[in-house]
């Protein structure tokens, strides 16, 4: 397939290690270590094989870039909660096993509760419009760039009888939180190249200014990774504190002015909880008031308040994922990783998503030498 | 959860004035929403998320990257071999 078949070329990705080596190996005796915050890249990393040849000396830490992960145990009530009460949840698969306080949508589902799985928020106005007699919440959970999505069918006029229930997230302030954490070692990071093409690369410009650390726009595939990691290294080499574009075939400075429009038009940012974290500011998109006519919050009564009661279970007490997600821990350092938790049998949401680091694990495993903290054991 | 595929738009077509096309992704065809795309025409490249088409691949940009992509490996090949002698 054009534009994805060219760069993935084992030739060039060969070349592209020997050079990313080198590079690290003049970092100096300390290495380097930076974070990504996509969960995408974290699947493209883990399927091709990368974290395998990754140079010793560089660390690539996954951030919290799993949309499904980070999304809050509240939230997940509010969807279940809805689903019990015979709306039709119209949601990513993906979020169907993530534990809420006391069960998951796909036990609602289980249960009796109408459950569908829609592949993108178009499919839901056709459904929604096949039965008029029926309530049909979206569960619009992602990123930034699904929240695009999101708004183009808000502002195409979606049929009465469907609403939308918002657990979109916004990168760029979670990047502040995690580089501002105390003993945080990462020297620059990897930013989404996808989620660039909306927001621009321009969007980190303040950010390296204020925070001194290098960012790096990059693609998806292999080879895009790789020079990706090679700018990244080599502005933490220079200590340059700059912003640069490995992926300019999709990526501009000021990004989709047609999809930043729409996107605020829509939604808001407001703080928030991402699941296992922190609070973040301005981490949240929430629907605005003059959109509330599709706003499921304000369209129902959403009892979240008997679930919330019935407590935190023992597995999901000892649940890391928060730390994984934050880069402080990695999956080895679960003591429940491949015993209690498993993608059969989930604890935390981190098992669940095809995006979440201990699935991604799970499934094409991690060198051991890889595994080690971000805190530098005593 | 930012998964986007690139593919090419075979025929473009307005409902209800919302911009719509038929884009093919290596002999599958999907009906994906253009509507951010503003100035996209047939035969363009676009990035595909979720039904919506976000970024329109650049073909001199592509070139570009992939050319220097392949002289990035070569001369660190060349040096090692060099080093090597």
């Amino acid at each position: 397939m054009k534009y994805i078949d060219e760069y993935r070329d084992p030739q060039a990705a060969k070349r592209l290690v020997k050079r990313l080596a080198a590079v690290t190996r003049e970092c100096g005796p300390d290495g380097v270590t930076v974070m990504h915050v996509c969960g995408s890249h974290e699947q493209a990393i883990a399927k091709f094989g990368l974290r395998a040849i990754l140079p010793p000396g560089l660390e690539v830490i996954m951030g919290p870039g799993c949309p499904v992960c980070v999304t809050d145990v509240p939230e997940v009530d509010e969807a279940i909660s809805l689903a019990s009460d015979r709306k039709v949840i119209l949601t990513y698969g993906d979020m169907l096993r993530v534990p809420g306080s006391n069960g998951s949508l796909a036990i609602a589902q289980a249960k009796g509760a109408d459950i569908r799985v829609v592949y993108g928020p178009h499919a839901t106005v056709a459904i929604a419009k096949g039965s008029p007699d029926r309530d049909f919440v979206f569960f619009a959970s992602g990123f930034e760039t699904t929240a695009v999505a999101t708004a183009g069918v808000i502002l195409a006029g979606p049929p009465p009888n469907l609403s939308f229930l918002s657990t979109h997230k916004y990168i760029p302030p979670v990047m502040e939180i995690m580089c501002e954490m105390p003993d945080s070692r990462i020297q620059g990071f990897l930013a989404a190249g996808n989620a660039a093409t909306i927001t621009g690369w321009g969007i980190f410009e303040p950010f390296v200014r204020r925070h001194k650390l290098p960012v790096v726009v990059g693609g998806f595939e292999p080879l895009d990774i790789l020079s990706a990691l090679i700018d990244l290294a080599e502005l933490v080499r220079d200590g340059r504190a700059e912003v640069k574009n490995a992926y300019p075939r999709c990526v501009t400075r000021e990004g989709n002015r047609a999809a930043q429009r729409a996107l605020w038009e829509v939604f808001e940012l407001v703080g928030g909880q991402w699941r296992g974290i922190a609070h973040i500011p301005n981490g949240n998109i929430r629907i605005r008031e003059a959109y509330r006519a599709y706003d499921a919050r304000a369209r129902f009564w959403i009892n979240t308040e008997a679930m919330a009661a019935s407590g935190v279970s023992e597995l999901a007490r000892r649940c890391i994922c928060g730390d994984i997600m934050s880069g402080v821990a990695t999956p080895h350092d679960c003591a429940m990783f491949g015993k209690e938790c498993t993608p059969l049998d989930p604890v935390g949401a981190c098992m669940v998503s095809m995006e979440g680091t201990c699935k991604i694990w799970h499934e094409y495993g991690a060198p051991p030498q890889r595994a080690r903290s971000i805190m530098r054991s005593a | 959860m930012c998964l986007s595929i690139p593919g090419k738009v075979l025929e473009i077509s307005f409902e209800k004035e919302v911009k719509f096309g038929k884009v093919d992704f290596g002999g599958i065809q999907k009906r994906v929403c253009l509507q951010y795309l503003t100035d996209v025409v047939v035969g363009d490249y676009a990035l595909v998320h979720v039904g919506f088409a976000i970024a329109k691949v650049d073909e001199e940009e592509a070139a570009k990257t992939y050319k220097l992509l392949e002289e990035m490996g070569q001369v660190e090949a060349e040096l090692m071999g060099a080093e090597q002698a």
